[in-house]
């Protein structure tokens, strides 16, 4: 029974950390699956994310700011707030790139906010981090805390993707599609490209925020290592490339199993005699390298590829079509 | 379809489009040099000329994609210089392109529904806030754009993604877009390039369809003299980006300079395409 009880904790700890990737994923979708937005410093916006709830729940504490104790829901908001600031700042300057360039540009703005919490230690205490946040419901008795925050983070999962799946299937998201797709022709159409741009990486970069919030809680103490660009930005965009881009669904799905895939080598690796144990953290590493290889590869779609909203209803009866079509291919 | 005359006097006199003294240097190289031209309203002008001689650069320029080095466009009696495309758009003219630019991963469809401005759904909030709104317009948008797909005789790719569409639908599709706003000028960038005569044909007769019928002003850069002979008054020759002569087709297409140009001295290999 003790036995079985562990795993159903084990299970519980994988939805968890499986549903707060899918925050991440889900806003990842939002940039690069919409959009197109090659967002290489999901990291940065991450731990944001995370300080922010941090320093605003925490008991006052003489190495670092805070003391502000503000209710958990407020400083998740908080949290959104000052990652969508932050994002939006970021987008003013380099919405504009190409692709490839934003990628850089944002692996350096990611690089940049983790050394400046890494160094600014009156504020966030260096690398030693902050600990002791405190997490949604860790007053109720086990198992019933860990059950109601498993709850609370899968309801913020289902709320985004009610969200995003209306936007997307919506104008709003056939405009991001055409952004896409061809920049030029939706600037011919009449669409404020860089307004577009801006308000997908805001939007994105408030998710990813979120996803910092929830984590901080998670784990109940952060350090700069949070925004280690293998676990949060490279890990994040394997689960969305495997679930499937632009998929709301695949997004979820990616995250949870990418995760799983993680946290289960994890305990393999661990039954290894101590040698081999640590060595193969970078066989894990290397694990997710190729499960990417082969998606991209096989399936580069993803498990569940982009689907377009349903077919338009005809509000007319269908009519003749106009003379001489062009109805042959060429 | 009912002839509709939306902009009054159609072949007006005045024009819709003047550049002015346009340039366009790259580095040394001068691909646009001091052409100045009218585009009359409700007039279907064709702007020919051998290959470099400036005529998609003078396109992009008027179409906002790139700013000129001098010159100045004025579109209604306004000056348009520099102005980005989307804001272009919205002043009614709607661009081409050579080589068409279909939103691939969209639907035939959605490609039509995405152009007509004023769409609430187009903000994020109005998505989750307002949803009756959005639905309304998107009715109206959805009606539209069947109204151009019938048109157009696409009707039956409507679900199709318009990535797999094959070169002639594609230009077709891009022709339709123009369809789905109040265009005044519509700039069409090759519409028969790598067109077959039956799908050429079918082209032709849109352009004039909309042109009678709708009352928007066309501005084509074609190779291809047989549809500019069948659908362009005037005809405006571009050489070595000057404006080398305007006119009927019939006079300019016998002009000894404009024959030169195409065929002799240093542009001898540029021929029409």
């Amino acid at each position: 029974m003790e036995q079985y009880y562990g795993y159903f904790l084990y299970l519980l700890s994988l939805l968890t950390m499986g549903g707060i990737y899918a925050v991440l994923t889900l806003g990842l979708n939002v940039q690069w699956g919409f959009t197109g937005l090659f967002n290489a410093g999901i990291a940065g916006f991450f731990a944001v994310g995370a300080y922010v709830q941090a320093i605003l729940t925490t008991p006052i504490y003489a190495r670092h700011l805070g003391g502000y104790e503000w209710p958990i829901p407020l400083a998740m908001l908080a949290a959104m707030a000052l990652s969508a600031v932050v994002g939006y700042g970021v987008a003013k300057i380099c919405i504009r790139l190409r692709a490839d360039y934003l990628a850089i540009a944002t692996i350096g703005i990611a690089e940049i906010i983790r050394l400046v919490f890494k160094n600014e230690g009156w504020a966030t205490n260096g690398p030693r981090g902050i600990s002791q946040i405190p997490k949604a419901f860790e007053d109720l008795p086990q198992p019933w805390n860990t059950l109601a925050f498993v709850a609370m983070v899968l309801a913020i999962v289902m709320v985004i993707y009610l969200a995003l799946e209306r936007a997307r299937t919506a104008p709003w998201g056939r405009v991001m599609t055409a952004i896409r797709e061809n920049e030029a022709a939706a600037a011919a159409a009449g669409k404020n490209v860089e307004r577009f741009r801006l308000e997908s990486f805001v939007i994105g970069s408030a998710l990813m925020g979120l996803g910092g919030a929830l984590m901080a809680q998670y784990l109940k103490q952060i350090d700069p290592q949070v925004s280690d660009p293998l676990t949060a930005t490279f890990l994040v965009f394997v689960m969305l490339i495997a679930g499937g881009s632009a998929n709301n669904k695949g997004a979820i799905l990616g995250a949870m199993l990418m995760w799983t895939v993680w946290s289960a080598t994890e305990i393999l690796t661990s039954r290894l005699p101590d040698e081999f144990a640590i060595r193969s953290a970078y066989v894990r590493i290397f694990l997710i390298g190729l499960i990417l290889q082969f998606i991209l590869q096989r399936r580069p779609q993803g498990i569940l590829p982009e689907r377009r909203p349903k077919p338009h209803p005809r509000l007319r009866g269908d009519r003749a079509p106009a003379a001489n079509t062009g109805s042959t291919k060429q | 379809m009912t002839c509709r005359r939306r902009f009054g006097e159609i072949m007006d006199a005045t024009p819709i489009l003047r550049v002015d003294n346009l340039v366009k240097r790259y580095g040394g190289l001068t691909a646009v040099d001091g052409a100045s031209f009218e585009v009359r309203r409700g007039s279907i002008t064709g702007l020919i000329g051998p290959n470099g001689a400036g005529k998609t650069t003078t396109f992009d320029i008027i179409a906002g994609a790139q700013p000129p080095t001098e010159g100045r466009i004025t579109f209604e009696g306004n000056d348009i210089t520099g102005l980005p495309t989307h804001e272009l758009f919205h002043l009614g003219i709607v661009r081409s392109f050579q080589i068409p630019k279909e939103y691939g991963r969209l639907t035939v469809i959605e490609n039509l529904m995405l152009v007509p401005p004023d769409q609430p759904g187009e903000s994020v909030w109005a998505t989750w806030f307002t949803p009756g709104r959005v639905r309304a317009r998107e009715r109206e948008v959805l009606e539209l754009a069947d109204e151009a797909l019938d048109f157009l005789g696409l009707s039956h790719l409507r679900e199709e993604l318009a990535g797999n569409l094959s070169g002639g639908q594609k230009k077709l599709l891009e022709l339709g877009r123009g369809m789905m706003t109040e265009s005044k000028l519509v700039l069409l960038d090759e519409p028969g390039a790598g067109v077959n005569p039956t799908l050429m044909n079918k082209i032709i007769e849109m352009i004039r369809r909309l042109n009678a019928e709708r009352g928007y002003t066309f501005c084509i850069v074609e190779h291809d003299m047989d549809l500019i002979a069948r659908l362009c008054d005037p005809v405006i020759v571009l050489v070595e980006g000057k404006v080398l002569t305007e006119g009927p087709f019939s006079e300019v297409g016998n002009d000894p300079r404009v024959i030169d140009a195409y065929f002799g001295g240093a542009v001898s290999a540029a021929g029409p395409a």
